[in-house]
C-alpha cells in the first residue's frame, strides 16, 4: 500500500482504472457462473462493453482533445458492417469464432480509422459550435451511405452496390450480406462478454498510454491553450486529427463488437441520438475523467432496461436521474459532505474505494 | 501544339519567379543605414532582421517600416505608449499574424511561408503579455510540452510502450527538471500549473519558452504584475538566460527601471513606427521619446502633427 502510494498521480489513477474493470468483470464473471443474472442482464452485457469503449473512445476527443463531436455513432457503424462483411467472408474458411472476431475487430478499427481520417482532414480546419456541427452532419452522412449499400458473397468474392440487392450480380447460392436499410441479417453471433471486457482493457490501454506519452501532452496542450501550444512548436492540426483517427478506430471497433452480438442490425441504430447517448456518458462521467465515463455508461445501459417495467415512465425517471446527477456532481457542499463521510470510512482501516478516488473528477483516467 | 504550350507555359513561370525575385529584393535590398542599436556589440553577428515590416488591419497601418535587427547575445527592449504595436511586433514575428509587407530574417533565414510551430521550430520562443499556461497539467508537463521538438517519440511508440519511448519519457523528465532548476522550481514540479502564484507562472512560462531551445527569447510584459522585489529579481534572471543560454532577448516592457536596468538596446515605438532607437541614456534623453509619453504643450501641436 505504501509502495502504492509513493507512485505519481496519473499512474495511481491509471492503475485504478485498469483493476476497476478487472475487477468488475470478476464479479460479474462469478455471479454468471452460479447463476445468479438474469437473461435480460446477460444479454446486455455485451452493449455495455461496447458502450464503454464508445464513452472512453470519445472521452479522447471530447475531453482529452477539447472538440466537441456529435458524429461519433457514424464510426461506430463503419466498424460494425466492416466487421459484420469480414466475419462472413471469413465464416466459409473454417477459421475458429474467436479468431474471426479478432479479424473483423481488426479490419473495423482500420476502416473506422480511415473514415476518421477522411472526415477529419476538412474538419479539423473548424473550432468549437462548428465543429460539432459539422461532425454531426458527416454522421448522417455515413447513416445515408450504409442505408444504401449493399453487400454481397458468393463464390467469386465480394460484391458491391449502391443502388439495389439485385444489382449485385451475385453466383448461384450468393449471399446478400448488407441489404441496404433492412441492414445485415443472419450475422453469426460471435461476440461475448470476455471478447467485450478484452475490448475494454485494449481501449483503455490505448488512450490512456495515448495520454501519458509526448503526442498525448501535445494533445492536451491545444485543448489548454492552442496559441501558447503552437508558439511552443506543436502543429496543432496534427495532433488534433491525430485524436480523431485514433478515437474513429477505436469506435469502429466497438461498433463490431457491437453488431456481432445481434443476429440481425440495422444502419438507423447508429444515428445521432446514439451519437448523443455516447456524448452523454462522457459528460455525466465527466469531461476527461475516463472512469467516470466507464461507470455512467455501465449505470445509463442498464438504467432503461431495469425500467422496464414501468412502461413509458421510464425515460421521464432516466431524464430525472440525469438531472439529478448532474445536480449533485456540481453541488459543492454535498459534494463536501460526501467526500467527509468518505473520510470517515477510510480512517476505519477500509481501502479506498475507486468509486471515491474518482469523485475528485476532471483527473484524466 | 504541346511544345508552343510548354513555351508559353515554362515562360510564364519563369516570369513569375523573376516577379517574386523582385519583390524579394524590393524589400530586402533597400540600403538601410544600421537597425542594429547597439552594432558594436556582436560585432554585426545578428539573429533577428527585420526589413520594411509592417501589417495592415483593414486601413488602420498597425506597424509600419519596422526595421530592427538584434545581434545574437543582445539584449533589446521594445517600448512605447499603449497601443503602440510592440505586441502587435511580436505577432509578426512569430507568425500569429502575417506580414502584410516586409521581411524577417531568422539567423539569416527567411521566415515567410512559415507558420507559427515553425517558427517556434526555427528559433523563436515566446511568453504572453497574458499568461497562457497549460493550466490544467503540472508544472513538469509544461515544461515537457516546451520540449516537444527536443525529444522525439512517435505516436505508434507513445501507445505501445516501445524502448523509445521509455527512453524519451526519462529524457524529458530529466530535461524538464535541469531546466526547472536553474530557476529553483524543481521542487513544484508536480504542482498543477493554474494553481501557482502569479510570479512563479509567469516564470513557468519563460522555463517552457527556453526549453524549445530558442536562438531568440521574445518577452511580452514580463514583469507585469509583480512587486519592486520581485521585478529585481527578473532582472537578474533576464541576464541570468543571455549568460548561461548565450541567446539573444527582446522585451516589451512598460517598467522602466526593468526596462533601463537590463536592455543594452532599446527601439521606441508609436502609432506602428520606431520613433527612436539607441541605448538607455539615449533613449532617455531622446525628446521624442519623452514627448510620446507625455505629450507635448499645446502651443506645439501644428509642428508634431506635420512631423508625423
Amino acid at each position: 500500500m505504501e509502495k502504492f502510494k509513493s507512485l505519481p498521480a496519473a499512474t495511481r489513477s491509471t492503475i485504478i482504472t485498469y483493476a476497476m474493470v478487472v475487477i468488475a468483470f470478476l464479479i460479474m464473471q462469478g455471479l454468471l457462473s452460479v447463476g445468479a443474472v438474469s437473461n435480460s442482464t446477460q444479454g446486455l452485457l455485451v452493449p455495455i462493453c461496447a458502450y464503454i469503449c464508445m464513452a472512453i473512445s470519445l472521452n479522447l476527443v471530447v475531453g482529452i482533445s477539447g472538440e466537441l463531436s456529435l458524429g461519433h455513432a457514424g464510426f461506430m457503424s463503419v466498424g460494425a458492417f466492416t466487421g459484420v462483411v469480414v466475419s462472413t467472408a471469413l465464416a466459409g474458411s473454417g477459421t475458429s469464432g474467436p479468431v474471426r472476431l479478432l479479424v473483423a475487430i481488426f479490419a473495423a478499427g482500420v476502416s473506422a480509422a480511415i473514415a476518421g481520417l477522411l472526415i477529419g482532414i476538412p474538419v479539423m480546419r473548424l473550432r468549437g459550435d462548428y465543429l460539432a456541427i459539422v461532425t454531426l452532419a458527416f454522421g448522417e452522412i455515413i447513416k445515408n451511405l450504409l442505408n444504401n449499400l449493399y453487400v454481397g458473397l458468393d463464390v467469386r468474392g465480394l460484391h458491391f452496390s449502391m443502388s439495389d440487392a439485385a444489382s449485385l450480380g451475385m453466383a448461384e447460392g450468393g449471399k446478400v450480406v448488407i441489404n441496404g436499410p433492412q441492414g445485415a441479417v443472419g450475422i453469426d453471433m460471435i461476440s461475448s462478454f470476455t471478447a467485450g471486457f478484452l475490448l475494454i482493457l485494449f481501449t483503455l490501454f490505448v488512450v490512456l498510454n495515448l495520454v501519458n506519452s509526448r503526442s498525448g501532452r501535445a494533445i492536451m496542450a491545444v485543448r489548454d491553450n492552442r496559441i501558447a501550444a503552437e508558439s511552443v512548436g506543436i502543429n496543432t492540426t496534427k495532433y488534433r486529427l491525430m485524436a480523431f483517427v485514433v478515437s474513429a478506430a477505436l469506435a469502429g471497433m466497438a461498433g463490431a463488437l457491437y453488431a456481432m452480438n445481434y443476429s440481425a442490425i440495422v444502419p438507423k441504430k447508429f444515428d445521432f441520438n446514439t451519437s448523443i447517448l455516447v456524448l452523454v456518458f462522457v459528460v455525466l462521467g465527466g469531461m476527461g475523467n475516463i472512469r467516470g465515463g466507464i461507470i455512467s455508461a455501465t449505470l445509463l445501459t442498464v438504467l432503461p432496461e431495469k425500467l422496464r417495467f414501468i412502461g413509458d415512465f421510464r425515460m421521464l425517471i432516466y431524464a430525472i436521474v440525469l438531472i439529478a446527477v448532474m445536480l449533485v456532481s456540481n453541488n459543492r457542499a454535498l459534494m463536501e459532505r460526501l467526500h467527509g463521510l468518505a473520510g470517515r470510512f477510510r480512517k476505519k482501516g477500509r481501502a479506498p474505494s475507486p468509486a471515491v478516488a474518482s469523485k475528485d473528477g476532471g483527473d484524466l483516467s | 501544339m504541346t511544345r508552343t504550350e510548354g513555351t508559353y507555359k515554362a515562360q510564364a513561370a519563369a516570369a513569375g519567379k523573376r516577379d517574386a525575385a523582385k519583390q524579394r529584393e524590393r524589400t530586402k535590398m533597400v540600403p538601410v543605414v544600421t537597425d542594429s542599436i547597439i552594432p558594436e556589440r556582436d560585432a554585426g553577428q545578428t539573429i533577428l532582421e527585420c526589413r520594411h515590416l509592417g501589417i495592415d488591419f483593414g486601413g488602420l497601418h498597425a506597424v509600419e517600416d519596422f526595421n530592427l535587427t538584434v545581434g545574437k547575445t543582445e539584449i533589446a527592449g521594445l517600448i512605447g505608449p499603449n497601443g503602440a504595436g510592440k505586441t502587435t511586433v511580436f505577432n509578426l514575428l512569430t507568425k500569429v499574424y502575417a506580414p502584410t509587407r516586409g521581411t524577417i530574417l531568422l539567423d539569416g533565414m527567411d521566415t515567410a511561408n512559415m507558420t507559427t510551430d515553425q517558427v517556434s521550430q526555427a528559433g523563436i520562443a515566446r511568453t504572453f503579455q497574458n499568461i497562457r499556461l497549460f493550466d490544467t497539467l503540472t508544472v513538469e508537463e509544461n515544461v515537457r510540452i516546451g520540449l516537444h521538438n527536443q525529444v522525439k517519440c512517435g505516436m505508434w511508440s507513445g501507445i505501445f510502450r516501445l524502448p523509445r519511448y521509455w527512453l524519451s519519457e526519462k529524457e524529458f523528465h530529466d530535461r524538464s527538471l535541469e531546466l526547472l532548476d536553474v530557476f529553483n522550481m524543481a521542487d513544484n514540479a508536480g504542482d498543477i500549473a493554474g494553481s501557482l502564484p502569479y510570479g512563479a507562472q509567469r516564470r513557468l512560462e519563460i522555463v517552457r519558452a527556453l526549453a524549445t531551445s530558442p536562438k531568440l527569447l521574445l518577452l511580452d510584459e514580463p514583469a507585469a504584475g509583480m512587486n519592486p522585489s520581485e521585478t529585481a529579481e527578473l532582472m537578474e534572471i533576464i541576464r541570468k538566460i543571455r549568460d548561461e543560454f548565450k541567446i539573444a532577448i527582446m522585451l516589451i516592457e512598460h517598467d522602466m527601471d526593468l526596462v533601463m536596468g537590463v536592455c543594452e538596446g532599446i527601439a521606441v515605438l508609436n502609432f506602428g513606427r520606431i520613433i527612436a532607437k539607441g541605448t538607455p541614456d539615449q533613449i532617455q534623453a531622446n525628446p521624442q521619446v519623452i514627448e510620446a509619453y507625455l505629450g507635448t504643450q499645446e502651443t506645439d501641436d501644428a509642428t508634431v502633427r506635420g512631423g508625423r
